[in-house]
């Protein structure tokens, strides 16, 4: 059992938050494509309240921190930010573009002991990457970014969100991250707009292309392994609960709104309003979360994959009801062994394209 | 052991019920013991280690040489994982202690 498991473990049976993500921002310079973000400034929390915030979050417990946005560098005071949250001695991931990211930028980070730095790519093919991203030479910028970064000895991690428009593209991604010497992460999850838009859904890949990114032994490694029939779940399974998402991590808009998690646009307060710990501790709405255990999930307690599914209950929420199933998920969990899914047993995983209304401000 | 000790900037740590979790630069992730955290939370950079081992010895009741050996020990690993920087003389920019966490 690893030291990181143990922690969790603990964090778990003690009520403490061990992980937050925190957008600093919406605001970005890249307007890509499939992002859910409303990139106006409804008012961000300022200096002084997210350093306030960082306080509370490390009396609170929490240890890995993640700074993401929008483009985090879009504020002027990031690193004020970074330093504070290293000088409480929380271990600091940031998600960026890199596109702000120079020589300067690379030092200050390196200085601060950042622990990692996620960037995304979307493709090897600067035309692809543009294209998405709307801003030209982006893709350039990002890859200099990375070097910079690993020429300060940083760890950085390519993030490559598959959808349409680049999901020919990812072994390329791949071979560009190993020439980099950087690991390389994948994700086909493109969720709906802040304002309850569904129609960036239309980029998901579809379903065969799934299915032969989840068969590619380069991604996946042991095929037959990964692509197996879920095995029937256990007891420990089903009295599990789904993901770490208000249990020991949750969420943080740059409006100060709390939610479970940034999937899952539950609000369960608000740090202008209350402190964290009193959120964290007596939110409605986190109980609620917290209460779920995988035998309660309407249809996804009685599927063959519940023990083995990516289920996401904050894209189920959004489809409807937080213990109900996630029809992308099952697509995945379908895409992966050929095995259907319950939910798509029952003809309901049909497109729902109801209004969904995402993570926005509170008051 | 006459050296000084001083907390690493460089590293992500918490109290999280009542141990001490550190994470060093080199991702490596640990946890301290009650005398472990009272060495790492004593070593301000002002602090010689003889002065932090006898202090262990006398607060934990073990026995002054065994102490002062243990802690001599002890700080060599931290220091190979860049948890706690190590140095003839004063040390002044000590990292701050973490918060409790619960």
């Amino acid at each position: 059992m690893s030291l990181v498991f143990e922690l969790n473990q603990k964090a778990l049976a003690l009520g403490i938050p061990l992980s937050v993500h925190l957008d600093v921002t919406y605001r970005c310079n890249e307007r890509c494509v499939h992002c859910y973000l409303d990139h106006d400034d409804h008012g961000e929390m300022t200096t002084s309240e997210i350093n306030g915030l960082l306080t509370q979050l490390a009396d609170a417990g929490v240890f890995f921190l993640t700074l993401s946005g929008g483009e985090v560098l879009m504020r002027r005071d990031f690193f004020e930010i970074v330093e504070h949250a290293r000088r409480l001695l929380f271990n600091v991931k940031v998600k960026t573009n890199g596109a702000m990211i120079r020589q300067a930028e690379a030092n200050r980070l390196r200085a601060l002991a950042v622990e990692q730095i996620q960037i995304s790519v979307y493709s090897h093919n600067s035309e692809v990457h543009d294209a998405i991203t709307k801003l030209p030479g982006s893709h350039k910028r990002t890859i200099e970014a990375i070097r910079f970064l690993k020429a300060q000895g940083l760890k950085v991690v390519i993030a490559n969100v598959l959808m349409v428009d680049n999901v020919q593209d990812y072994a390329g991604v791949m071979a560009l991250a190993r020439e980099l010497g950087v690991p390389y992460t994948m994700d086909p999850t493109i969720t709906p707009k802040m304002d309850g838009d569904t129609s960036i859904l239309t980029l998901r890949v579809n379903g065969s292309d799934l299915r032969q990114v989840f068969h590619d032994p380069s991604l996946v490694g042991n095929v037959d392994e990964f692509c197996g029939a879920p095995p029937p779940p256990g007891d420990d399974i089903m009295d599990g609960y789904p993901c770490s998402a208000g249990h020991t991590a949750c969420y943080i808009s740059p409006y100060g709104d709390v939610f479970p998690c940034v999937q899952f646009p539950l609000p369960c307060g608000n740090v202008r309003k209350q402190r964290f710990l009193e959120i964290w501790k007596q939110s409605e709405q986190l109980r609620e979360v917290r209460s779920i255990r995988a035998r309660d999930l309407t249809v996804c307690s009685s599927c063959a994959h519940v023990g083995t599914c990516t289920r996401c209950p904050g894209l189920a929420f959004m489809e409807g009801s937080m213990r109900g199933p996630s029809a992308a998920d099952c697509q995945k969990s379908f895409q992966r062994t050929g095995v259907p899914s319950a939910n798509m047993m029952l003809g309901a995983h049909s497109d729902r394209r109801q209004r969904l209304i995402q993570i926005q401000p509170i008051c | 052991m006459d050296c000084y000790i001083a907390r690493s900037s460089a590293i992500a740590a918490r109290l999280i019920g009542g141990e001490m979790m550190i994470m060093a630069a080199d991702s490596t992730f640990f946890t301290l013991n009650e005398t472990g955290t009272a060495i790492w939370k004593a070593a301000d950079g002002h602090t010689r280690l003889s002065e932090i081992a006898t202090k262990i010895s006398s607060e934990f009741d073990v026995a002054d040489n065994d102490a002062h050996r243990d802690a001599e020990q002890f700080v060599k690993e931290l220091v190979d994982h860049g948890i706690l920087r190590i140095s003839d003389g004063p040390i002044t920019d000590a990292s701050p202690l973490p918060v409790s966490a619960v």
